[in-house]
């Protein structure tokens, strides 16, 4: 067990929501987005930006710094959030999400969104990035960590396990994956379109080191981050159980709500619901 | 002028490249090398005994290779992504385009066994579509050494070049045609023999034929300009549109498809710019064969000098014909 002060755990709430209020508005303002996978992640991002990770941003390029990659790039919402909340750029920012010549795409982009470490959308890439990414800072010396959120869905790539079997071959203990296992995907729930159970044992016969906690319980992510940092034989896997389109109600467990857009009404009993939390 | 000779030679193009990648890799600590089960055949095996500490093997994985080798780029180093063409630019498509192209990453993808050059695997293994996928790619520079100097010299140019690149190495043993002298540069073609009755535009394994038909021609009086198209993109748009300007009529020459290579580059610049007659020398829509050797297959499935003599003549006959109609 580590100990987390409960000013840190309450901060991480207040982040979390407002991630999904960002998220909300982001969504229904652009009338486009993802904001069930949003939802599921608020908490695993607030706790690796505003505690877990090394980083500055006032330099998004420090050489030292850890390192985050977002594989479920249709959480990007979320993820600019949590960047505009850290202050990698104002949160009016967040208003112009999908506008001609801003820098926020409707995924994630590099070269355009400061604090993005990497371009992403497709599903499947962030494992073997990652990988690389250890694989080269050990010729340096590097002393950074590098964290990748995976989805279901980045799990039914094959890819996704073929970067696995590189992570295990090099023991790649200076990255965390954490699996945003919310178990329902574009078309309905995971377990039907494409069932991936038993994912502990998938995970740990593949040479991860597996923890399995309620990713939208600061204490435990905390705890589990903390986790893996200590194992140094293998590389570290985090199932993080959670609830796609967690906090609120109508949203929560349903795969309409992987790319939907709420209307009015939906918009405002949404925003109360969340403001309320 | 470029001194040149065709000569055979009995080194493959796939050692020039992996003797050179090696050599330099004692130069630029930057440089690591990936490979996916083949080291042994794109002869990165040389760079794997000196510096195994910066060669990844990663087995048969290749489109999470390429997101490794984006991962180390993304840290500071200089991936060189090996393995088969074919297996590189079809497989990892979607990682190249994604995560090399679009978030322009400083990988460097090599796609060995180019072309029909691994003559004995057949058409599973040929690469004939890599230069059409990877010029349609933005940020991607796409290079097809002609032979083993112009391959050896490319690997330090390509290293320190920033951004993403595709460079094709033939498994085959091509004839040699630049001399000790020759520094190529990205970007830019080079006149390997003046001419002024068409010219003939080679890239890779090609420029010996083309040069082999362009003395052909001249023993007929016909003298042809044979250009070296090592870069593909950005292509060299000012000697392309020279030459269609001074001699009238273009004839390409690739180890590819006929469709979307170097004949489209080509025939893209001289739609837009200087319209003029063109003939592509590739090979044809259809799958090929496994053959006998390298020769033989490109002889029979239409990229013998033959078949460039006979494209030159076309478009000569081509250029004569408008020339005269628009005289009338």
């Amino acid at each position: 067990m580590h100990l987390h002060p409960p000013q840190l755990v309450e901060q991480i709430q207040t982040v979390a929501r407002q991630i999904r209020l960002d998220v909300l508005d982001m969504v229904y303002r652009r009338q486009a987005g993802h904001p069930g996978g949003s939802f599921s992640a608020a908490e695993i991002l607030a706790c690796l930006y505003f505690h877990q990770m090394k980083i500055d941003p006032a330099r998004p390029d420090w050489p030292e710094r850890d390192r985050f990659l977002l594989s479920k790039g249709h959480a990007a919402a979320a993820l600019y959030s949590v960047l505009a909340q850290r202050g990698y750029f104002p949160a009016s920012d967040l208003e112009k999400w999908g506008h001609l010549g801003a820098h926020l795409q409707g995924h994630p982009d590099r070269i355009k969104t400061p604090g993005v470490e990497m371009s992403s959308g497709f599903l499947g890439h962030g494992i073997s990035i990652a990988a690389g990414i250890v694989l080269a800072q050990r010729l340096d010396g590097g002393r950074f960590h590098t964290y990748v959120l995976v989805s279901d869905g980045d799990m039914q790539s094959g890819v996704a396990w073929e970067g696995a079997m590189t992570a295990a071959k090099y023991r790649t203990t200076e990255m965390t994956l954490i699996m945003d296992y919310n178990d329902v995907q574009l078309d309905g729930a995971s377990h039907d379109i494409m069932p991936m159970e038993p994912l502990v044992d998938k995970w740990r016969s593949f040479g991860f080191a597996v923890q399995e906690i309620n990713g939208h319980n600061p204490i435990q992510i905390l705890d589990a981050l903390d986790t893996a940092l200590e194992i140094h034989s293998q590389p570290a896997v985090i199932l993080a159980h959670t609830t796609k389109g967690k906090g609120v109600s109508f949203m929560e467990n349903s795969s309409k709500w992987h790319g939907a857009v709420p209307t009015e009404p939906q918009y405002w009993a949404a925003r109360l619901e969340l403001e309320g939390a | 002028m470029i001194s040149i000779n065709v000569r055979n030679t009995d080194i493959p193009h796939r050692q020039a490249y992996g003797e050179s990648l090696a050599a330099y890799g004692d130069i630029n600590k930057n440089v690591v090398v990936l490979d996916a089960d083949v080291s042994s055949s794109t002869l990165t095996s040389y760079f794997a005994r000196r510096y195994p500490e910066r060669f990844f093997n990663l087995g048969v994985t290749e489109a999470s290779m390429v997101d490794v080798g984006v991962g180390m780029a993304l840290a500071g180093k200089i991936p060189f992504v090996n393995t088969f063409a074919a297996l590189l630019t079809l497989r990892a498509c979607e990682q190249i385009r994604t995560c090399v192209a679009y978030a322009n990453t400083n990988v460097k993808l090599i796609g060995g066994y180019a072309g029909v050059s691994d003559y004995k695997d057949g058409p599973t293994h040929f690469s004939v579509n890599d230069i059409a996928l990877m010029r349609s790619m933005p940020n991607m520079t796409v290079i097809a050494p002609a032979d083993n100097i112009e391959a050896a010299r490319m690997v330090p140019l390509v290293a320190e070049f920033e951004g993403p690149v595709y460079m094709r190495i033939s498994r085959a043993a091509v004839p040699d045609v630049f001399d000790k002298d020759y520094v190529p540069q990205i970007g830019k073609g080079v006149v390997v023999r003046i001419g002024q009755a068409a010219t003939l535009i080679s890239t890779g394994s090609m420029l010996g034929r083309c040069l082999l038909a362009a003395d052909l021609l001249a023993q007929v009086g016909v003298e042809v300009r044979v250009i070296n198209l090592a870069t593909i993109k950005p292509i060299d748009q000012e000697l392309v549109v020279r030459a269609a300007v001074e001699t009238g009529a273009i004839v390409t020459a690739e180890e590819h498809s006929i469709l979307g290579g170097l004949g489209g580059a080509v025939a893209e610049i001289l739609a837009l710019l200087h319209p003029a007659p063109i003939e592509m020398v590739g090979l044809a829509d259809t799958f090929t064969e496994t053959g006998p050797d390298p020769d033989t297959l490109m002889d029979a499935w239409g990229l013998s000098i033959n078949d460039i003599v006979q494209a030159v003549n076309r478009v000569i006959l081509r250029k004569q014909i408008v020339v005269y109609s628009l005289g009338r």
